[in-house]
């Protein structure tokens, strides 16, 4: 048997202890290339605050009629006045119609800007068609509301909810100074007259409100809304100098609703 | 006569304990395997590798979730490069735009192992609704 000195032991040692030390750190940059990456589609739309600006002079009743029926049918918010196919769904208990849930909506100037109503108001702003809807606040109280994070604020400024955390508490739709949210208080599909395969429905228990067509921004399209619009609604990057929305803003005289709460809501309209 | 009384207790003792073995004596029902649709199968790999996807779906699907609704980002690249849309069913590159019968993929097992996943009370599978 040959016989090893401690001097040659010790050399085989000692590079041996190096080469273990330096697996690691080779295997990690030999595969990093093949690591899995998650990114945003090509053509998705960014922005460092999505706003929306409404011009009131180009709501008529129809178009607002079109825009609030694009949303909903759209993400999938039941209709309460549909009526239940009994096959499918039996046991359907009757609907309570202060339950009704809604993304956007018609409302009177009266009640959409309660602190601006004016003793002799321009007698045009009684009658207008106002739309309502999430104002997604840079100060969104609803997101400091949330026990769960289930309500959150994206970086873009998205105020957009995670259905699967919601426990479905209601802190955000007391916190909410605008009434935008709405609780599902029964299962919602015995009231989707056609479920839309590109949207989730939502579960009995859980809050919803506009999430600004998340999902569209991210394909790169306009939201529901401004599509049916004509022309009425306009969303882009409130940050962005030169976008569209701003320029509009520049053009015009425009409020937002209940300003001195502080909430900063991200919706305007063009008076 | 206290013997015999002893006896037969205890026979009927160890009977009843030994249940849980007895009762599943016999051939156990067979395990189901999911049927892959032809375009899964022409994929050969899913996301993941076959073994990674049985043990860790749900673990991927977690991960999905929080990317798409916080992160934005909706698009997974494998480790092969390959691009999947990270969504249960909305395109071509979702999980059921390639496993297109849940019935005979998701459920199959599912029902088997009897765990009740509630993906579906929201999600839609695009077939149940034509």
């Amino acid at each position: 048997m040959m016989k090893k000195s401690r001097r040659s032991f010790l050399k085989v040692a000692a590079i041996s202890a190096i080469g273990i030390g330096a697996a690691p750190a080779i295997s990690i940059s030999s595969s990093s290339s093949s690591q899995p990456v998650k990114s945003k589609n090509a053509h998705a739309k960014t922005a460092k605050r999505w706003g929306m600006v409404i011009d009131t002079s180009k709501l008529t009743d129809e178009v607002v009629e079109h825009i609030v029926e694009a949303c909903h049918k759209n993400h999938n918010v039941p209709d309460f006045n549909h009526e239940v196919d009994t096959e499918k769904y039996p046991n359907t208990r009757p609907v309570n119609h202060k339950q009704e849930v809604k993304w956007i909506w018609e409302e009177h100037f009266h009640n959409a800007f309660p602190e601006k109503e004016d003793e002799f108001l321009a007698e045009k702003f009684k009658n207008l068609p106002f739309l309502v809807t999430c104002n997604h606040c840079k100060n969104a109280p609803c997101v400091k509301a949330c026990p769960t994070q289930a309500t959150f604020k994206r970086d873009d400024g998205i105020v957009i909810m995670d259905f699967h955390r919601c426990i479905g508490c209601r802190f955000c739709m007391a916190a909410c100074p605008f009434g935008a949210r709405s609780f599902n208080f029964r299962d919602p599909r015995p009231f989707i007259d056609e479920m839309d395969p590109d949207f989730p429905s939502r579960t009995k228990g859980v809050v919803e409100k506009c999430n600004l067509c998340a999902e569209r921004l991210a394909k790169g399209e306009q939201p529901h809304c401004v599509e049916a619009s004509e022309g009425a609604i306009t969303v882009g990057d409130l940050e962005d100098p030169e976008s569209e929305v701003r320029a509009l803003l520049n053009e015009k005289y425009s409020i937002r609703r209940k300003q001195e709460l502080g909430t900063e809501p991200s919706v305007y309209y063009l008076m | 006569m206290n013997k015999s009384a002893i006896f037969t207790g205890l026979v009927i003792f160890v009977i009843i304990a030994l249940f849980p073995f007895w009762i599943n004596l016999g051939d156990p029902k067979p395990v189901p395997e999911p049927e892959l649709s032809e375009k899964a199968k022409a994929a050969k790999k899913c996301v993941l590798d076959k073994m990674d996807m049985r043990a860790n779906h749900m673990s991927l699907l977690d991960e999905w979730r929080d990317s798409v609704v916080r992160d934005t980002n909706r698009i997974y690249t494998n480790a092969d490069g390959k691009e999947f849309q990270m969504s249960l069913s909305t395109g071509e590159n979702s999980c059921l735009g390639c496993h297109e019968d849940k019935s005979k993929f998701c459920d199959k097992c599912h029902t088997y192992a009897s765990v009740d996943p509630y993906c579906w009370e929201c999600h839609t599978d695009p077939k149940e609704i034509k």
